[in-house]
């Protein structure tokens, strides 16, 4: 589904967060929000899932507006949140749970195990996993809503760095798999450049969209070798980043 | 080697202490009514054993129904209480205040009203044991990870909802801690019910042993209510252990 988000501002009480933010993402499409720190990515997402609210602007889903909590979305947090109390197989079919369709959903789930790295695993509970195989339950969990468009939250950014690597490998080869629409939220540079077919990038205070990106996308796919290459596009980023870092501390 | 370790040495100070204390009693020639010897104790315990077991039947039953009794009431006040900040406010600081009267004051009380069955001492056991599981349930749940009913709601789970497959899960360790507490007031709360007015029961026993001077009797009925009341903290462990697998599975 093609998600259009218009003049989103939101506050936090007297401190405004997000200005007149604008964001399109076409069916299909991965579009990353790259930015520092605390400069209201998740935010946005919250405000999309309906867990914030308060926010001015409009949020379209193939055209028609979107308020409040909504099934249009998946969120993925950059925590795992899986329940210590339930096993692997339970774990990911929570949207099948909630919406009455538990069998559907096991179903599903046994079928893209292998697929998702947990083959094997499915009666385990989370505490027995690995950091890398808790998120990628968790992804699992996310891909196995009926949302058409999938909200993650950093989903790598508690990982370590070599694992963090493989599972950006790994979102890169599923991603056909889970033929959604994507809006991926992050502050690393080069998961934005590997992952995206567009990047925004948001910067400022209040924060706006800056600028627009869109990584070229080879024929025979990406690699790690061509993400190396990609020096010209991680300097342009760098640059814009450190424009608006810098704009943000003369006004401070 | 390092198990035997940690349990010789407490062993060995009780052990140290029993045959002062006998040896106190023997040369000294203490009388039965001032301090009977450990070993009169026992002899007592063996002898009086049926006697002690009809009244610790009783006692134990009256124990279990106020516990279930407390549990549910923690369960549905905790739930309320979570759910309707206005509820909370009114009823907390009413718990703790009830909790600082003194027990010994209210049984006599709840006899006078109920009479001599075993209501009032049923009541007696919830009065002293809703208040710790209340009080830890309601704690659990305020203090949990909010994003876990972020993340529900955003799949689509509404408040109750949530409640079941959340909130009241998340809980249950903090639950079963209360549980542990209440579990060991458990036995010494329907004994002070029973001490005040019945027909059975330890309580009941050991007033009346008392009364007769046979100290004796008193401190062996001592040992079986220290026993029972380590008892039914073990049954709650045991509890802990069939609705907590995931415990055993964690990580080292």
């Amino acid at each position: 589904m093609k998600l259009e988000v218009r003049n989103l501002s939101f506050s936090y009480g007297d401190r405004k967060v997000l200005e007149q933010v604008e964001l399109q993402a076409e069916e299909g499409e991965f579009v990353s929000i790259l930015g520092a720190s605390g400069c209201g990515k998740s935010t946005i997402l919250k405000l999309l899932t309906g867990v914030l609210s308060g926010s001015s602007g409009e949020i379209l889903v193939d055209g028609m507006p979107v308020r409040g909590m909504s099934e249009h979305f998946a969120y993925m947090p950059q925590n795992d949140l899986l329940f210590p109390w339930k096993n692997i197989l339970d774990n990911v079919c929570l949207y099948g749970r909630i919406h009455g369709s538990l069998e559907e959903a096991r179903k599903e789930a046994m079928e893209n195990m292998a697929a998702f790295g947990l083959a094997g695993y499915e009666k385990s509970y989370p505490s027995a996993l690995s950091g890398g195989m808790r998120q990628r339950a968790a992804f699992l969990r996310t891909a196995l809503c009926k949302s058409d468009i999938l909200l993650l939250d950093e989903p790598f950014g508690a990982l370590d760095v070599i694992t963090r690597g493989e599972m950006q490998d790994w979102l890169l080869s599923v991603r056909k798999r889970m033929n959604r629409t994507v809006v991926l939220v992050t502050h690393d540079m080069d998961e934005a450049i590997y992952l995206s077919d567009r990047i925004l990038i948001l910067g400022g205070r209040p924060s706006r969209v800056k600028a627009e990106l869109s990584p070229e996308m080879p024929a025979e796919g990406r690699n790690r070798d061509w993400l190396y290459g990609q020096g010209e596009l991680r300097r342009r980023i760098h640059r814009e980043i450190m424009e608006t870092e810098s704009g943000k501390e003369d006004r401070l | 080697m390092e198990k035997w370790k940690k349990w010789a040495v407490p062993a060995g100070l009780l052990l140290l202490l029993l045959v002062f204390w006998e040896a106190a009693v023997r040369i000294n020639r203490i009388p039965l009514y001032v301090l009977p010897a450990p070993s009169q104790v026992l002899r007592s315990l063996a002898e009086e054993g049926a006697t002690l077991a009809g009244h610790a039947r009783v006692t134990v039953g009256e124990a279990l129904a106020g516990m279930a009794i407390a549990l549910a009431l923690a369960l549905i006040l905790g739930v309320a209480m979570d759910a309707f900040p206005a509820v909370k406010r009114g009823i907390y600081p009413v718990l703790v205040v009830t909790q600082t009267v003194p027990m010994i004051v209210l049984a006599p009380i709840l006899i006078i009203y109920m009479g001599f069955g075993t209501a009032p001492k049923i009541l007696t056991v919830v009065l002293m044991c809703f208040f710790p599981v209340a009080v830890s349930f309601t704690d659990a749940m305020g203090q949990m990870n909010e994003e876990y009913v972020q993340l529900v709601r955003s799949f689509g789970a509404g408040k109750w909802k949530a409640y079941r497959l959340v909130k009241i899960p998340a809980a249950v360790p903090g639950l079963i801690s209360g549980l542990k507490v209440a579990a060991t007031y458990s036995i010494s709360g329907a004994v002070v019910g029973e001490w005040i007015g019945a027909q059975s029961g330890l309580g009941y026993y050991l007033l009346r042993v008392k009364n007769g001077y046979m100290l004796d009797k008193v401190f062996a009925c001592v040992l079986v209510i220290v026993g029972l009341s380590l008892a039914m903290n073990g049954l709650i462990r045991l509890c802990q252990a069939a609705v907590m697998p995931y415990e055993k599975e964690k990580r080292p």
